[in-house]
């Protein structure tokens, strides 16, 4: 009977204690884990899922062939490729799109990729004011 | 009484009730505050160096608010709730004595608003008093939820009052004087927590269940009531619980630190055998004995918003049980046993 109210009393002065030392620890001995968003950033992981990008050659010139195995393989269907042919009869995508607003950032589009056209980068700001603003073309995805 | 007193008086009142709103202003802060660090976040950071400047931000859009009266509401009741339970609270503040007394220019000024010779009772019937505007409040809004909270109020103010009540017997015993003054002066060599240590540990758990703290806060659980009796109430009504709540923390704080902590007694050292001969001496020790409260007040709210970042939220039986199964067989325990005790001069 003493023995459980003790016990039930030391449990609560567990609890103080458990949360003092979190005070202490987030004011004296360091700080919360919170980012102060604007002001500081966090740096996403070399494997971050963000935003695509297609990527160029050494010599400046679009790796997509214009497969359309990123476009099949999509789950959420967000990429519409119209291809057409160059001066050397090479395909090449005259368009380019993806629907942002769709995109589940699986990734499975660069796995897909047989020429390492697509990437994703770590960008992750990608609100917009209006849905055509989330339709990615050839252009912004192609950006440096 | 002659102009200079009269104006002294008047002076008091004015910066009481000045510091009483900051401190209720700046105790929400603090509150925001300590609860996001112990949940390892920062609470207000935009407004101001650290969020200082929040509480202003707060009252300013409060201020603003559509104020809504209720169709269905008794309005008399309505609006005269928030008031009492408002004047409650400030008015429980002008018998705690802050510091002992003040020599300027001649004159000695009393640091306190009135040393009234019943002084705890006027505080106790104070604070059973303000749980008529929550019992109104819930009531008179019309809503379910408003009169569970108000109704639980009411249960939980007679369930703790009593307790709370009992639990300072052995303190009035001890000094034989209801006057807070007299109380303080009696911890000059000893402070009453170590003479009574199970009456400070009841009193400080009823004090908690009479502010409406965690892990009492029964009548406004916002999980189960929404806001409990506030619910209907909007702008600067609403303000006005809210004022009326933390000045009743500052006020239960000033009250557990006067009856059982020394009041302004700092121990080991009496302030009043200092007489420093420098002028800035001489106002440091006259201003030493406020600060001394302060510190104390500081604490005791700190430990309540601590307590809040603890505890879950008892229910509604385990309180009942609590205060009327533990509490008062506790108290009245206390009680035999400080008689005993000064009887055989033990004490």
């Amino acid at each position: 009977m003493i023995g459980s109210i003790i016990k039930r009393i030391w449990a609560l002065i567990c609890g103080l204690r458990e949360t003092l030392g979190y005070f202490l620890k987030t004011t004296i001995f360091g700080k919360p884990i919170t980012l102060m968003y604007p002001e500081e950033r966090w740096t996403p992981y070399p494997r971050f899922h963000g935003l695509h990008k297609l990527l160029r050659d050494d010599n400046g010139k679009e790796k997509c062939v214009a497969c359309c195995l990123c476009a099949a393989v999509c789950p959420a269907q967000c990429i519409t490729i119209e291809t057409a042919e160059n001066e050397n009869n090479e395909k090449y995508a005259s368009s380019y799109q993806i629907d942002i607003s769709r995109c589940i950032f699986c990734g499975y589009c660069v796995e897909a990729c047989p020429v390492g056209a697509l990437l994703m980068t770590g960008e992750y700001e990608l609100a917009e004011y209006t849905r055509e603003g989330l339709l990615y073309n050839k252009e912004r995805l192609l950006r440096e | 009484m002659d102009i200079i007193t009269l104006a002294i008086m008047l002076l008091k009142l004015i910066v009481v009730f000045i510091a009483m709103l900051l401190g209720v202003a700046y105790l929400t802060w603090l509150e925001r505050k300590v609860l996001g660090h112990m949940q390892i976040r920062y609470g207000p950071m935009r407004v101001g160096w650290h969020g200082l400047l929040q509480p202003i931000a707060d009252g300013i859009k409060l201020f603003f608010k559509e104020d809504i009266v209720v169709d269905n509401a008794n309005k008399v009741i309505y609006l005269l709730a928030p008031f009492i339970v408002t004047v409650c609270a400030f008015a429980s503040f002008a018998v705690v004595p802050f510091g002992n007394e003040l020599t300027i220019l001649g004159q000695t000024i009393p640091l306190r608003i009135a040393d009234v010779n019943i002084g705890v009772l006027y505080i106790f019937a104070l604070s059973s008093l303000s749980v008529y505007g929550l019992t109104f409040a819930g009531w008179s809004s019309n809503n379910k939820y408003a009169l569970m909270g108000g109704l639980r109020a009411s249960a939980q103010m007679i369930s703790y009052e009593l307790p709370a009540g009992l639990s300072i017997i052995g303190v009035l015993m001890l000094t034989g004087s209801l006057s807070m003054v007299e109380i303080v002066n009696a911890q000059k060599d000893l402070w009453f927590i170590i003479k009574q240590p199970l009456g400070f540990i009841l009193f400080l758990i009823c004090s908690i269940a009479e502010c409406n703290r965690t892990p009492f806060d029964l009548p406004e659980a916002e999980s189960e009531l929404v806001a409990g009796f506030h619910v209907e109430y909007s702008s600067m009504k609403f303000a006005l619980f809210f004022l009326a709540e933390y000045a009743h923390m500052i006020v239960m704080a000033s009250l557990v630190t006067t009856l059982f902590m020394g009041g302004w007694h700092l121990p080991f050292i009496d302030i009043s055998s200092l007489h420093p001969t420098t002028l800035i001496g001489q106002l440091v020790v006259s201003l030493l004995p406020i600060c001394v409260f302060g510190v104390k007040v500081f604490c005791f709210l700190f430990f309540l918003i601590w307590l809040r970042a603890t505890y879950p939220r008892l229910r509604y039986d385990q309180l009942m049980k609590f205060g009327w199964k533990v509490l008062f067989p506790l108290a009245l325990f206390n009680i035999v046993l400080t008689a005993v005790l000064q009887i055989f001069n033990l004490l």
